[in-house]
């Protein structure tokens, strides 16, 4: 079988395999062995096959298209499901011409439907290949476009051109991200099935306290805690194989409903339940700007799809090609670089439109061809720049809610009240990464007026969350700022242009970071406490992972040899300062995104060496806990030596080339690796090309600043921490003020609860007494005044209807008594009653009929 | 006045109708002042008869002294019925009377209320 119908099989089992799993726990967990314990297996099971099938995916990729970024070859593919497509002369269009040097010919540019014999066509050849008829490669000029594989598996209905369906965009970092997904969920998973173990039986719940006394007892929820991991690894394998913004959407929502799940696992907990609300509140504030976004793009473009797709037309058999949206932001008719797509612009210039409409109303066929020839004098003119300006800032919302950036950050320190494998998860593969994912994803459609915030938004994020971090004393929290810290990094790198520095350090990252988090998971298990200053020397108890955590430190402070290897973090950090070097040069303006980027390398650092010293090092503070403490099970040990190792390789490259960085080269957008691009409204802004920034000068100053600036860092953590040169206690009794500004997280919360919550409680208050007070009484008064009235019926029935018909009813009894008297029984008595009655009845009738009748 | 007229009068209707009142009030009478309930019965005869006496009256052509369309039996016919619901009202009469007599030993028709109100 061909690449193009491989990938989406394996892909599509990879990422449908946890759903199984999840509905089987479902259905079946709580009898799945004793207390559910065969969950684990399964939902282990499914992941590890997730990984099984995406590593087979990459390999066949790297079997085909190699490992390198160099291959510019054009051939977007594509490929439409049969049930939708009522198939043409494609037959004719073979895989082989697709391969990389077949692609050059741009002869293959012809339509397929002017073959003669295209007519009679059998269905099953709907799977075959259509190649895009888009004519980059005619047009040379070199473009380096991606290759990507798109089509539909099923549509979920069609409502004029409005379509939604699952489908698929494959490429180099698609397939990337399930590995790396799907390999750390996996090593989650098995650490996980250790973690848990105490929710194999009843639980005795320390933290929380019964109103009667005592701790709560529940039963346990191992099966559940799998059940929703599958769920998540799930929904976070849907974000990255859709193929369009809509189903990003839905698995968005899932991504953010899996994590409401996990984060208030132990929901009984008030704090549990209340981060866990938190983090779905301030996902949905986030959404909200998403849907903005969406709506911008659907409104204005009317597809939701990136690709774009090739349907046939019912009525010739020609394919008709609908453009997804790279290519309309993107034209491959602009070389790829970046104009106001038609759609925008006309959404802008309605009212001019509507006024040549009305010139030419007589003969609209010339009004259509005016628009056309004005179109392009409306763009220049900036008209739509706008609209494509706050379609990007608006899903990029949603990007600042899932990963966390600086104003919606604040509930991810809170989110370490779940269990650590899900902030591992959470951390690393899933939630967060969908943010910096979907960013990077949308790429191409971003102006770099966009970009400019979202550099800016990260770098704010990493200095801010790096500065609480150096405070933090829960061994969680430090992990959790550190992880805000660098996801500001890849949003930095990301809005200076660097596209694969961005999403390099996304997937170094999701290695230490997670190998960081199960490592802290590990020493919690060992000291059940989460508190760093009641930790201390724990190294000589727990070596394995001590040795892994210190691997995981080195490598998210890049350490390595300047120019010569490094940890994974070495090479990726390394990759941004280089880009943020690169940019700041060319817009000497913005100097500060560099110095922020570099002195945050500075503070990384610190916060992680003053972690390890903490809690790895020196003498134990609280010799309740160390005496407590052991190594963690091999069941937990273990995925931390896989992690340890792929943060230690997962930078590298082999054979020049090669390596992670050569394959996202290979999904670098179209147009962003040669030219620079220039702003749509602030034409001085340039977002320099990458590859620049790979240039000598460039990347070697880079690379000094960063090992001087991590170097500077490890230094004050080890002075500080570990060679104690210098009081902690008397530094924090210096800079008092400052520590406890920080150990606030700047007074976040605090400013939200003031500036949100103080004024919706107080509207919701005022509201509260109106309607105690206003409303309320009201409707008491009316209650009142209707019982009143039912009181006064209540009278009038009993006393005259009633009474009424109580004295009818008396009177006729008493008429009966009475009448008794003259049944006496005596029939001659009757007789003579008959007798009179007969004689007064003819008297009285011969007195009527004289005086009125006859008289 | 008038009454005594009819003496002097020939025979006719009103004559007929005299001796049918006669029988009538008769009947009424003894019917409120006998206490047997043999003597009631016989009282109910008189006053049947004494129906019957005015229907032979008015029905007969020759006391109405016209010749009319009628085949002039429609009071006999009524007389001939009356007759019949008399002796059968007789029959169902003393058969109730002998019941009476059975259960109470006596036939004073004072003595049977036990349905009075």
């Amino acid at each position: 079988m061909e690449l193009e119908q491989t990938l989406p099989i394996l892909l599509g089992l990879a990422w449908i395999t946890p759903l199984f799993s999840f509905v089987a726990i479902l259905f079946f967990g709580p009898r799945m062995g004793t207390h559910g314990k065969n969950a684990a297996s399964v939902a282990t099971a499914a992941i590890v096959c997730s990984f099984v099938f995406s590593l087979s995916a990459l390999l066949m990729w790297i079997g085909v298209h190699g490992m390198s970024g160099g291959s510019h070859g054009s051939h977007h593919v594509l490929l439409k499901d049969s049930q939708t497509v009522l198939v043409a002369g494609a037959a004719q269009w073979n895989l082989a011409d697709h391969q990389p040097s077949g692609s050059e010919d741009a002869s293959e540019a012809v339509h397929p439907a002017h073959d003669a014999d295209a007519a009679g066509v059998q269905p099953e050849d709907a799977h075959n290949l259509h190649h895009s008829p888009d004519s980059s490669d005619s047009h040379g000029a070199g473009a380096h476009v991606p290759i990507s594989y798109s089509g539909d598996w099923y549509t979920l209905f069609k409502v004029g051109s409005l379509e939604l369906t699952i489908g698929w965009y494959i490429d180099a970092l698609t397939l990337l991200m399930f590995v790396v997904v799907s390999l750390i969920a996996s090593c989650i998973h098995i650490y996980a099935t250790g973690y848990m173990h105490d929710e194999l039986h009843e639980v005795i719940d320390h933290e929380v306290h019964l109103v009667a006394g005592g701790h709560l007892h529940r039963p346990g929820r191992f099966s559940r805690f799998f059940q929703s991991l599958s769920l998540f690894c799930f929904s976070m394998f849907g974000i990255v194989i859709a193929g369009n913004l809509a189903m990003i959407f839905i698995f968005w929502e899932l991504v953010g409903i899996c994590s409401w799940f996990l984060i208030g696992f132990y929901y009984e907990r008030k704090t549990a339940s209340n981060a866990a609300n938190k983090a779905f509140i301030l996902n949905r504030v986030g959404d909200f700007g998403m849907l903005i976004g969406l709506m911008a793009l659907w409104g204005a473009l009317g597809t939701f799809r990136f690709a774009d797709s090739v349907t046939m037309s019912l009525d010739d058999g020609k394919p008709v090609v609908a453009k997804g949206l790279f290519n309309l932001v993107r034209p491959a008719e602009n070389d790829h670089q970046l104009i106001v797509p038609d759609g925008m612009v006309k959404a802008s210039a309605s009212g001019e439109i509507a006024g040549i409409m009305i010139e030419h109303a007589t003969r609209p066929r010339d009004g259509e061809s005016e628009l056309k020839s004005r179109i392009s004098q409306w763009r220049s003119d900036g008209l739509g720049s706008w609209l494509l300006i706050v379609a990007g800032l608006g899903i990029f919302c949603g990007c600042v809610g899932k990963s966390a950036q600086v104003p919606l950050h604040v509930w991810l320190p809170d989110a370490m009240e779940g269990p650590t494998p899900v902030s591992a998860l959470v951390h690393s593969a899933t939630m967060v990464a969908a943010g910096v994912y979907l960013v990077g994803r949308l790429y191409p459609i971003l102006a770099p007026e966009v970009l400019l915030v979202i550099a800016y938004i990260g770098m704010i994020t990493l200095v801010i969350a790096a500065t609480i971090a150096m405070v933090a004393t829960d061994i969680k929290r430090v992990l959790a700022y550190s992880t805000i810290s660098q996801l500001g990094y890849m949003m930095l790198a990301l809005g200076v242009g660097g596209w694969v520095a961005g999403l390099f350090h996304l997937i170094t990252h999701a290695f230490f970071k997670s190998l960081l988090f199960l490592c802290s998971g590990s020493v919690i298990h060992a000291c059940h406490t989460n508190d760093m200053r009641r930790m201390g020397g724990l190294a000589k108890v727990m070596p394995w992972t001590a040795g892994a955590m210190l691997i995981g430190c080195l490598a998210i402070i890049g350490a390595g040899i300047p120019f010569v290897i490094g940890f994974s973090g070495y090479y990726s950090k390394d990759a941004i300062l280089a880009q943020s070097l690169s940019f700041v040069q060319n817009n000497p303006s913005h100097q500060i995104l560099f110095l922020a980027a570099a002195a945050g390398a500075s503070l990384t650092a610190f916060y992680m060496f003053r972690l390890w010293y903490m809690t790895f090092a020196g003498e134990p503070r609280d010799h309740h806990v160390a005496e407590h403490a052991h190594e963690s099970p091999l069941i937990m040990v273990a995925p931390l030596v896989v992690l340890s190792f792929f943060a230690v390789v997962a930078g590298w490259s082999f054979s020049g080339e090669g390596g992670l960085t050569g394959l996202l080269e290979q999904a670098r957008p179209a147009g962003t690796s040669e030219g620079a691009s220039h702003g749509l409204l602030q034409v001085s802004l340039m977002i320099p090309a990458e590859h620049e920034s790979h240039q000598g000068a460039v990347h070697r100053s880079a690379t000094l600043v960063a090992f001087t600036t991590a170097a500077l860092g490890l230094l004050a953590a080890t002075s500080l921490y570990l060679w104690k040169f210098v009081s902690v206690e008397l530094l924090s009794r210096m800079f008092g003020p400052l520590v406890i500004f920080l150990s606030k997280s700047w007074y976040f919360d605090e400013l939200y609860s003031f500036l949100c919550m103080k004024p919706v409680l107080l509207v919701s208050s005022l509201a509260s007494g109106t309607d105690r007070h206003a409303i309320d009484r009201f409707v008491d008064g009316i209650a009142w005044c209707a019982r009143r009235l039912a009181v006064f019926d209540d009278w009038i029935d009993r006393f005259v209807v009633d009474g009424v018909v109580n004295a009818t009813a008396h009177a006729t009894w008493n008429i009966g008594l009475k009448m008794r008297d003259f049944q006496t029984g005596k029939v001659r008595q009757y007789v003579m009653f008959i007798v009179i009655g007969t004689i007064a009845l003819f008297v009285l009738a011969s007195m009527l009929w004289n005086s009125t009748i006859a008289g | 006045m008038n009454f005594f007229n009819i003496l002097a009068e020939p025979v006719g209707v009103s004559h007929y109708l005299l001796v049918g009142a006669v029988l009538f009030t008769a009947g009424v009478v003894c019917m409120v002042i006998k206490r047997n309930a043999l003597g009631v019965l016989m009282g109910i005869e008189l006053v049947l008869n004494g129906a019957n006496i005015n229907f032979i009256a008015f029905g007969s052509p020759v006391l109405r002294g016209e010749s009319t369309v009628s085949i002039g039996l429609d009071g006999q016919a009524i007389a001939l019925f009356v007759i019949l619901l008399a002796a059968a009202e007789a029959a169902v009469a003393l058969a109730i009377t002998l019941n009476f007599y059975n259960n109470h030993a006596t036939v004073d028709v004072d003595r049977a209320e036990d349905l009075k109100g």
